[in-house]
């Protein structure tokens, strides 16, 4: 990874004890902010990740040279306006954005930690998190928001901690991994391990990198986030820069170019044992598991309003996991609303221009805050 | 704010938590919420009113009466609202016994298909009816099951409902119906008001 060194880090002193056992102490937090605390500290929103994404929410990258990952909702007069809020968000950790992750050295031995790393949950996330708040003298978030693992984070964070936001945006995502999730991480970890290159998660130290498992973890995970009908649109059966079939196994088609592409400018900014790890985390994730089987256990403590986004196209988080945890929340008269979006940009629809959702979003927000 | 919503909203006291199946834009949501200090939720199954509602800064979840009450624990409301839209449901009774389990107290209003004017439409002209009030023809309704507030009262009654207030209105006029002047009512009136509870 090629991080600049002016990257915003904070050392965590306390110890944080995973839920693998395991406890950590003096680990980094890599962040950013957007925007300004105002002088009542009552403005800030803590916005969380998706598997592949960072700390760097909006603007650009000084990483990647690109577009932060939420550039469509978060900025200056956007639906998390930045002339309003005060945005934070940081690399989870197992990640590889600075965050304490698996291709940190051990502090023991000083080799790459590779697979030594411990196995990280999105609890375990969350609590890291947490010392932001600390760190920046915030006693209450405005809001916690973020789309599919981002969102599990979310719906952790104000179970773990119920008095410490007002609002609550959890956006396509579910409160318990499902069979199929699970299968599609697997198949994206064993395209990682496949891999030569791998050596057992210990290519740091003999300086290869199983791009080519990666490249494929990340096709086939990129299918899953957009639909059928938005495929069909944008490629159809569009041939790439050729007349005809060739008879081979080249990118004949424009779809086959554009995973190949995913694939290729994904390994050159993600870390695979990240992918490996942060997978994980999502696959161990269930609330409700943590509540014993009751998910309105786990909000029962928060005053918080929570508002819930869906998106009809969305088969990997489809509306049904989103309206699970609406249904928990008002089991127990929880302040709960809900819309579901209609998009055909799949479960990347979070992460794109979708006015509907951009509007509520806006909309959610600024009325909220006008009542605060 | 249309009539109809002002005499609803007289029916509810200051401070009560309330729920509102089918609040379409929210008008009565808001003016609730400003006016009582209710602590107002919304179910609603257009997309586009949801979005009007959050854009108003209310509380609402898209959603279809007749799947998603079953997910409020009973009695959790103090008053349920269902504004014209009873006759619209596969099954009114079913809805209706669901307001009555989620609320302590329900608020309905049903279009008056005794209204003068729609018997004497149907009466003269032989077609099926066409008011303010029920502005669709027969093909495109949404309305399955219209009733009379006769129907409506014999109905509740029947089912061990009761009733604390039953008020017709007609255009600015609300009045209250009493045995005595069902008929009456039944026939000069546009829209039913009831205040009922199980």
């Amino acid at each position: 990874m090629n991080i600049e060194t002016n990257l915003k880090t904070l050392i965590v002193k306390n110890p944080l004890k995973l839920d693998c056992g395991k406890t950590i102490k003096d680990f980094p937090i890599a962040y950013e902010t957007y925007g300004s605390l105002n002088s009542h500290k009552d403005n800030a929103i803590l916005v969380f990740h998706a598997l592949t994404g960072d700390q760097y929410v909006s603007g650009t990258n000084p990483v990647t040279k690109k577009d932060g990952w939420w550039s469509y909702a978060v900025g200056p007069g956007k639906a998390i306006d930045t002339n309003k809020y005060f945005v934070i968000c940081s690399n989870v950790i197992g990640g590889c954005m600075g965050s304490y992750g698996p291709s940190d050295l051990d502090s023991e031995n000083g080799n790459i930690q590779g697979t030594n790393f411990p196995v990280i949950t999105i609890n375990d996330m969350v609590n890291a998190q947490y010392n932001l708040l600390d760190y920046f003298g915030i006693d209450k978030l405005f809001s916690v928001a973020g789309g599919s693992m981002g969102g599990m984070q979310v719906l952790q964070f104000i179970s773990n901690f119920p008095d410490k936001s007002k609002t609550v945006i959890p956006i396509a995502t579910t409160s318990s991994h499902s069979a199929q999730n699970i299968a599609f991480n697997e198949l994206g970890r064993q395209a990682i391990m496949a891999d030569s290159n791998w050596k057992e998660g210990d290519y740091g130290s003999n300086n290869s990198n199983p791009g080519k498992g990666l490249a494929v973890a990340r096709m086939a995970a990129h299918i899953t986030y957009l639909s059928k009908k938005g495929l069909q649109e944008k490629f159809g059966r569009k041939l790439q820069e050729r007349e005809d079939l060739k008879f081979g196994f080249d990118a004949d088609f424009q779809i086959e170019s554009y995973l190949r592409y995913q694939g290729s400018v994904f390994v050159d900014r993600f870390d695979a044992n990240s992918y490996l790890y942060i997978t994980r985390a999502m696959d161990y994730f269930d609330l409700a598991k943590q509540f014993n089987g009751n998910l309105s256990d786990a909000f029962k403590l928060t005053k918080a309003k929570f508002f819930i986004i869906s998106f009809t196209s969305d088969w990997l988080y489809p509306t049904q996991e989103n309206k699970d945890i609406v249904i928990a929340l008002n089991s127990i008269g929880a302040d709960v609303g809900f819309v579901e979006i209609e998009s055909d940009k799949g479960h990347d629809s979070f992460l794109l221009d979708v006015p509907d959702f951009l509007n509520a979003l806006k909309n959610f927000l600024d009325k909220s805050y006008e009542e605060n | 704010m249309k009539n109809e919503f002002n005499v609803i909203a007289d029916l509810i006291e200051k401070d009560k938590k309330v729920l509102d199946v089918g609040c379409a834009d929210g008008i009565l949501m808001k003016f609730l919420k400003d006016n009582k200090n209710t602590n107002i939720r919304g179910l609603e199954i257009s997309k586009e009113k949801v979005q009007e509602c959050i854009a108003k800064g209310l509380t609402v979840i898209e959603g279809n009466a007749e799947k998603d009450l079953k997910q409020f624990p009973d009695k959790s409301f103090d008053y349920v609202v269902l504004s014209q839209t009873l006759q619209a449901f596969l099954n009114p009774e079913l809805v209706l016994n669901e307001l009555l389990r989620v609320g302590k107290k329900a608020i309905i209003t049903i279009p008056n298909f005794g209204y003068w004017k729609v018997r004497l439409h149907l009466l003269f002209k032989g077609t099926m009816p066409i008011t303010k009030t029920l502005p669709d023809e027969w093909y495109n309704t949404p309305n399955l099951h219209m009733c009379t507030i006769k129907d409506f009262v014999h109905f509740v009654k029947s089912s061990n409902i009761k009733i604390f207030k039953s008020i017709a209105l007609n255009k600015l006029n609300a009045s209250l119906i009493n045995e005595r002047n069902l008929e009456i009512k039944n026939l000069s009136a546009d829209l039913g008001i009831f205040l009922i509870e199980k």
